[in-house]
């Protein structure tokens, strides 16, 4: 077990910002945290990260307690904040050999590990460039390969991928699946879900500082499988259609989009039976020209799953 | 082996500190001011003495005046350099990065201390050439100056560990600039002001009773004055009439050593403990 979580709490003043936070996870895991704003991702992570104190319970890096050595658990986790700056008038090899310094690499190891890293983000042409010169995601890639320059176990990133564009976010999402190949336990946080999904081993959804719920990405998308929803698009004769589809028995909370002929619906039936759904409406002359199922992806999980804890 | 000694914190803040442009401007105003002073007080000795020599005396006088004036200089300046340490790492959000470095609490603090005291001292370095015309007209002995010199360290280095536990228990710069030069305001002339009231206060009351003097809180004030230790130093005769005055016979540098060493201890102690969440006792 590489991060162990026990009875994590924290407050500010009377409010709760952590409640009794627990959460294992082992080694080369990628663990994706998720959560609406103020859900508490970066306190869980400060904390891991030794600059906040719990107010109550601990947390463990590879048997080291947080709260206890946390010089021990410095040593073993690269931290990667949510918001960060960096010194103006250092170049991007100054700044990462000032880091290197900083955890008593010597100055032989940081000259072969500073290309190296820059190389690892795409950053080597950018080596003798002003560090606050550079552009947003740049920034934000620097600060990765800085993470990384102690070689820790464990990677706490609080979302790395913010205020990226869509390129960005994909070289980001390319560096660390090559980082988890290095067998790293990464614990990234996310807005944005559906990029998490498919990089994750494991979520872990937060809200108002309680973890509601934690598994695999499958194991999580099932729990929502039992209610699917189709699309359905018509070339026309959508009131026709409507009724037809009316009477399926698996079907329920029709909805029908008449500018854009397209009806969707809840569909309850296995797979074999959304075949003869289709065969019999083509029979019965609707003019189906596509039928798609919306995914679901982790922003619906999301969803629902914090509405529940709310409703509770 | 060299890694062990070596301080990261130190390092990079003098790499920056070079680089930047305001250190240069600042040393070159802090300059201009020496040479402007200097060159001043040689022209009204040469053109208002009625002699075109310039005697040991007046070098002398010269050198005192120089003295206190660096000593201003000086307390004016550490608190700029020093109470933006720890919050503006806070303010532009890179102090959180440093604190998960392995460093300890102690390199990083001392690191900062240590790269503002040596751009200090680069500034009185800087300003040696001009005390070598104080030398070359004479009236002023090496041990004098190597004591004032003493002084200038032991007291920046005081109120630059002031300036950082401020920076580092402050959430702003400016809070932190204002208390620091507050405090630095406190120990340059209220303490001053304090004595004054004291000594008049002796004073009157010396009218009344023959009694001889006693007044260890008024000597408290001017042993922890820099202004008044200068005086004692470069004037002798000045600790013997403040002796008659309080009637304490101690020489005060001795209590201004021990309070300014204390007060650096402290302020750094309390700086180290600050600087990052206290894991142990927050529980
Ligand atoms: N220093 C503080 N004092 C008081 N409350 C705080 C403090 N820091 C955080 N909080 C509160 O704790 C809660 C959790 O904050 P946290 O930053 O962990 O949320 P988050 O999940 O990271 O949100 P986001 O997605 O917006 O980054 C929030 O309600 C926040 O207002
Ligand atoms: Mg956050």
């Amino acid at each position: 077990m590489m991060v162990d979580i026990k009875g994590l709490t924290k407050k500010y003043g009377s409010f709760v910002a952590l409640n009794n936070l627990n959460l294992t996870l082992d080694e080369g895991v990628v663990f994706g945290f998720v959560g609406a704003n103020g859900a508490g991702k970066s306190t869980t992570f400060s904390i891991l990260a030794t600059l906040l104190s719990p107010t109550s319970g601990d947390a463990f890096i590879n048997g080291k307690s947080v709260v206890r050595e946390p010089k021990e658990v410095r040593k073993l986790i690269g931290y990667m904040p949510d918001f960060f700056g960096v010194y103006d008038q250092l170049k991007a090899d100054e700044y990462l050999d000032f880091y290197g310094a900083s955890y008593g690499l010597s100055a032989d190891e940081r000259k072969v590990l500073i290309p190296q890293l820059l190389e690892l983000v795409n950053l080597t042409h950018k080596r003798y460039e002003y560090v606050d010169l550079l552009s947003r995601g740049m920034k934000q890639r620097l600060c990765l390969a800085r993470s990384l320059i102690h070689d820790p176990k464990v990677l706490i990133l609080d979302e790395p991928a913010s205020g990226l564009d869509p390129r960005a976010r994909i070289e980001m999402r390319d560096i660390l699946k090559h980082l988890k190949s290095m067998g790293k336990t990464i614990l990234i946080s996310s807005h944005i879900l559906p990029e998490l999904a498919e990089m994750c081993d494991e979520i872990g959804v937060i809200d108002n500082g309680k973890l509601i719920a934690h598994g695999n990405v499958a194991a999580i998308q099932e729990q929502l499988q039992g209610d699917k929803r189709v699309i359905v698009k018509v070339m026309d004769q959508l009131e026709k259609a409507r009724a037809f589809f009316e009477e399926d028995p698996y079907i329920s909370s029709i909805e029908v989009a008449d500018g854009k002929k397209e009806i969707s619906f809840n569909y309850r039936g296995k797979t074999e039976d959304q075949v003869n759904l289709l065969r019999k409406a083509l029979l019965a002359d609707i003019p189906i020209y596509t039928l798609t199922e919306e995914e679901k992806d982790l922003e619906d999980v999301f969803m629902a799953i914090t509405k529940g804890a709310d409703e509770a | 082996m060299m890694e062990r000694f070596s301080n990261p914190v130190l390092l990079k803040e003098l790499k920056l500190r070079f680089r930047a442009f305001k250190s240069f401007s600042g040393l070159m105003f802090y300059l201009a001011v020496l040479c402007i002073f200097v060159a001043g007080f040689l022209l009204i000795y040469t053109q208002f003495s009625g002699t075109s020599f310039f005697r040991p005396n007046d070098s002398f006088t010269m050198f005192a005046v120089l003295s206190v004036l660096q000593m201003g200089l000086v307390m004016f300046m550490t608190p700029g350099l020093t109470a933006g340490a720890i919050s503006t790492e806070r303010e532009k959000q890179t102090l959180n990065i440093l604190l998960t470095t392995t460093q300890s609490s102690t390199q990083i603090i001392i690191g900062k201390l240590l790269s503002s005291v040596a751009f200090l001292i680069l500034m009185l370095v800087a300003g040696l050439p001009l005390y070598s015309l104080v030398f070359l007209f004479g009236g002023v002995s090496p041990s004098q100056f190597i004591t004032i010199f003493l002084l200038y360290l032991v007291t920046l280095v005081a109120i630059g560990s002031i300036g950082i536990m401020f920076s580092t228990i402050t959430k702003k710069t400016i809070v932190s600039m204002i208390a620091t030069y507050g405090a630095m305001i406190f120990l340059g002339g209220i303490t001053a002001f304090f004595f004054f009231i004291g000594v008049s206060m002796e004073q009157m009351s010396m009218g009344m009773s023959t009694a001889t003097p006693f007044s260890p809180i008024t000597y408290f004030w001017a042993s922890i004055n820099p202004g008044a230790l200068m005086v004692t130093i470069l004037y002798p005769e000045m600790a013997n009439s403040l002796e008659s005055v309080v009637g304490i016979s101690l020489p005060i540098w001795v209590v201004y050593l021990i309070f300014y060493i204390l007060l650096t201890a402290f302020c750094l102690f309390v700086a180290i403990r600050k600087l990052r969440a206290n894991m142990k006792t927050n529980r």
